[in-house]
């Protein structure tokens, strides 16, 4: 089980409260499909997905990355148990969507970077470290259930 | 790799730092050691504590190699020459960790805190795969 200290949670917690998640997660989703194109192999059904501006406008990638950042808060909700809130999305994306997990790994940094230019220097060091502790720790519990 | 574009952002995005070289270069040393402290493992001989002067200059340092690199976009390899040499020979990074991911997140993040809406997706990723191409000459001479 992971520990988290409790100035950990409190950087957490305190970032989350002043998130826009619908905002964050359709940011981090498209840049996650800009700056790594090969991504998009796994949305092929999202339509037009051929420069920036489309992927940025395309409304599908908006609502999917609103979808992604709110399960994220599921695991805000309940820090000591990632695994098992992420066991059956794990199963899912192994059995049916087949993912590389190396995938989550790098949507967790762009995350990362989205809450840095949000937030600017709020977005301290020590902030900077819970937040990739966090990602990594959900990467790990998407990969979790794999075989 | 780097397409005309990309290289015009980059420089475009350098060109707005406006002489913070050096402290961008340790902020982002600074959260590379915090986050991800496997990477101190290379630094025995160093003060890592916050705002040590030893952070600052290397810092300034490795900013002042990448300010290089920007201005030879068009021939890394030869450019980072001596830099590579150095990696490959006597500092002999562990390859995963001298992809430069830990550090190339760590400067791009300590980037958009800084420019925050300017750092848009097509900067982030000019940025991304210029440090990837870096890394890529760096690691040249490996074996």
């Amino acid at each position: 089980m992971v520990h988290w200290s409790a100035e950990e949670k409190q950087l957490i917690a305190g970032l989350w409260g002043r998130l826009r998640v619908e905002e964050c997660g359709a940011e981090a989703l498209a840049r996650l499909l800009i700056v790594y194109p090969w991504t998009q192999r796994f949305f092929s059904d999202f339509g037009n997905l051929s420069s920036p501006t489309a992927i940025i406008g395309n409304p599908k990638v908006r609502a999917h990355g609103k979808k992604v950042l709110t399960s994220f808060g599921e695991a805000i909700k309940n820090l000591d148990s990632i695994k098992g809130t992420y066991s059956k999305l794990s199963e899912l994306h192994c059995d049916k969507l087949h993912v590389d997990p190396e995938n989550f790994r790098l949507l967790g940094d762009i995350l990362v970077i989205v809450l840095a230019a949000h937030f600017g220097k709020d977005f301290t060091p020590a902030c900077q470290f819970a937040w990739q502790k966090l990602v990594g720790v959900v990467a790990h519990a998407l990969a979790h259930k794999y075989h | 790799m780097l397409t005309a574009e990309d290289k015009k952002l980059i420089q475009q995005i350098w060109g707005k730092l406006g002489g913070a070289e050096e402290d961008i270069g340790a902020e982002a040393l600074w959260r590379m050691f915090h986050s991800y402290p496997p990477t101190k493992t290379y630094f025995p001989h160093f003060d890592l504590s916050q705002g040590s002067d030893q952070i600052r200059g290397h810092g300034k340092k490795v900013v002042a190699a990448l300010g290089t690199a920007i201005k030879n976009m068009d021939n890394l390899s030869q450019a980072l020459s001596e830099l590579s040499n150095l990696h490959a020979y006597n500092l002999r990074v562990d390859p995963p960790h001298f992809s430069l991911q830990f550090l190339s997140q760590c400067l791009q993040v300590v980037l958009a805190t800084r420019l925050g809406k300017e750092y848009t997706p097509e900067v982030h990723s000019a940025v991304d795969k210029f440090m990837s191409a870096v890394a890529a000459v760096l690691a040249e001479k490996y074996r």
